[in-house]
């Protein structure tokens, strides 16, 4: 492969030896110590907590809502419903261009998932809060819902998201990402053995060990400070902007220290009511997810289905790979098209496969939203994929390391998205592993290399 | 909320504070006294983040009400340096990569600093008991173990 030296040609230092050199990392000494400050290691006198009123069902109509009781509750300072927020329908992708709009901050008119957040409410402590929380009364017409992608796109299947107007994503190109290369048809007709499976995954969620929230402090000439835990700073910055209606500049984020996130804390779900909150109470504020919260609301990575039929020669080359691809975003976006879409690109593995047809949906329901997770919307498909190796060369008796060094690729192969191989190390990966894991496979296969093709 | 008077040492120096009964140490420590070292990961006694030491027992800050502590002796992981110089446990922690995030890390450090204090040189799986009270997340738990078992040798080279 090409290193590009002439980038930051000016500032860049050669002969660096760091391969194989124990470095410390720099926010260590603060760990050890238990210096390092999290976001709710800050403590504001006269800090409120907010606490969410949330929906016990998966799909209803909301016909009204009493805060009275609450309001009245000792220790409570303000209740917010979707009223009060500025901008209540938004979307996290909306900054790359990538609608509708889909999710509400509070719920307006209708939950789409159990565990949504109708209402927020604010008082001196966690405690009043809670209980305050639990004095809101919210009139709900339960709504049929769908838990199961195949149900949910059948005809006539509970509408999940109004927003959408039907129950997958709409891709500017069609209902669903695509992959064509060669004649898929073609190549299972001319193949000896033809297998299709199918794999599924449920919805696994990250268990961080600190959990999601912020700590938001009003400093005067309405500027907000937001500490916050948060992965995804920018992308949290900007929308709270959208949703609250207010110029970056007025929003000051500090964030950086995150006890744990693996994707998790991507979503920009926190901190947007809680600088509501303070904006319209005048006071630090404090949301931060109670361990239930973190397992039941935050966003899991996407349950997974995927159907892989490929067509096989005898001697092991597999000659055509058909797959689709569902991906339960559940109610709401949130970065599931992406993971959908990722998946598209994927699913051919790390094989050359001359005919490919592939066809992954990103799909509503109603459960909650799922979003990133490490390697989200290619993790699964890996575990599909290389499960599916094995059954192939099982069904022809072949060694499955020596089947997968038959069809991987290699320089100048080309990919069935119509990008020729370039700087592959798979061959090589493989021969290391064999000799590591002491699982041997026929010299042919050793003498092979990525580089070149024998003849 | 009735308020209650607890007096107690913590890392050495003498605290007093008025706690409203049924109040956690966690909370005491964390947002009245400001030591923020203990974490706050369940709040229920699953992960040992919020993990200190009173009177020589690792406890869980969480589940122990502040009012109970009258009287007695609390160290945290923010006490644990002595004028500027890393703990054997810190040092080890650090040197071994043993903390990633850090959110587990002074619940860990509490942990390792019980075992150690009794059983100077502990086997492997003492240190695994020692520590299956404390979920990490991101290290994986081998490098703790590592860690553990490092610092306990540097401190059997300074004894012998
Ligand atoms: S916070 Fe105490 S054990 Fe988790
Ligand atoms: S280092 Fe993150 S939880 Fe242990």
């Amino acid at each position: 492969m090409e290193l590009r030296k002439d980038y930051f040609a000016d500032v860049r230092k050669d002969g660096l030896h760091e391969i194989g050199q124990g470095r410390p990392r720099l926010d260590s000494p603060g760990h050890v110590t238990g210096k390092t400050a999290y976001f709710a290691d800050r403590n504001f006198p006269g800090m409120l907590h907010l606490k969410m009123v949330r929906s016990p069902h998966h799909h209803a109509r909301i016909r009204s809502i009493d805060t009275s009781q609450a309001e009245k509750h000792p220790g409570v300072v303000k209740v917010l419903t979707a009223n009060d927020v500025p901008h209540n329908v938004y979307t996290i992708l909306i900054l790359i261009q990538i609608g509708p709009e889909d999710e509400t901050v509070l719920a307006d008119g209708k939950v789409r998932w159990k565990g949504e957040a109708v209402v927020a409410v604010l008082a001196e402590t966690e405690r009043a809060a809670q209980e305050a929380a639990a004095k809101v009364k919210v009139d709900y017409e339960v709504l049929p819902a769908v838990f199961d992608m195949e149900e949910a796109l059948k005809p006539g299947a509970p509408l999940v998201n109004e927003y959408h107007g039907q129950n997958y994503y709409l891709y500017d190109s069609g209902e669903c990402r695509k992959v064509r290369f060669g004649n898929v048809e073609a190549g299972f007709a001319g193949a000896d053995h033809i297998l299709e499976q199918s794999y599924q995954s449920s919805p696994i969620e990250h268990a961080p060990t600190e959990t999601t929230g912020c700590v938001v402090t009003p400093e005067g000439n309405d500027r907000f400070t937001c500490y916050t835990n948060t992965q995804a700073m920018f992308f949290t910055l900007d929308n709270t902007s959208i949703i609250l209606q207010m110029p970056g500049s007025k929003l000051h984020f500090v964030g950086g220290t995150v006890g744990g996130g693996f994707g998790g804390k991507v979503d920009v779900i926190v901190e947007p009511i809680a600088i509501l909150a303070a904006k319209l109470t005048g006071r630090p504020v404090c949301f931060i997810y109670s361990r239930e919260e973190e397992m039941q609301i935050s966003s899991p990575r996407a349950a997974e289905k995927v159907v892989i039929k490929d067509g096989l020669m005898k001697d092991g080359r597999i000659v055509a790979r058909k797959v689709t691809g569902y991906t339960d975003a559940g109610a709401y976006s949130r970065h599931s098209p992406y993971g959908a879409q990722k998946g598209a690109a994927h699913y051919p593995g790390p094989y050359t496969i001359p005919n490919v047809w592939i066809d992954t949906y990103c799909v509503y329901t109603n459960r909650t939203p799922s979003s990133a997770m490490r390697g989200f919307g290619v993790t699964i498909g890996d575990f599909a994929l290389e499960v599916q190796m094995d059954k192939l060369a099982r069904l022809i008796g072949m060694d499955p390391l020596e089947f997968r060094f038959i069809n991987a690729y290699r320089d100048g192969d080309m990919k069935a998205h119509r990008q020729p191989t370039e700087g592959a190390a798979l061959i090589e990966c493989m021969q290391e592993a064999s000799r590591a894991a002491n699982w041997p496979v026929a010299e042919k296969y050793m003498a092979m290399s990525s580089y070149r093709k024998e003849a | 909320m009735a308020k209650v008077p607890v007096q107690f040492t913590l890392n050495g120096s003498e605290k007093a504070e008025f706690v409203e009964s049924g109040a956690t140490l966690l909370h005491a420590l964390r947002d009245k006294i400001g030591d923020t070292s203990p974490k706050g990961g369940c709040h229920q006694g699953t992960c040992g983040a919020c993990s200190v030491i009173i009177d020589g027992e690792l406890r869980l800050s969480c589940l122990t009400l502040a009012e109970t502590c009258n009287g007695a002796a609390i160290t945290t992981t923010a006490g644990l340096a002595e004028g500027g110089v890393l703990h054997p446990l810190q040092r080890a922690f650090l040197d071994a990569f043993a903390t990633q995030c850090g959110f587990c890390t002074p619940g860990m450090i509490m942990a390792a600093k019980v075992l150690l204090d009794r059983t100077p040189n502990p086997s492997r799986e003492d240190v695994v008991e020692a520590l299956s009270g404390n979920i990490c997340r991101c290290t994986g738990y081998e490098p703790i173990i590592q860690a553990v078992l490092t610092a306990a040798r540097a401190n059997s080279q300074n004894a012998a």
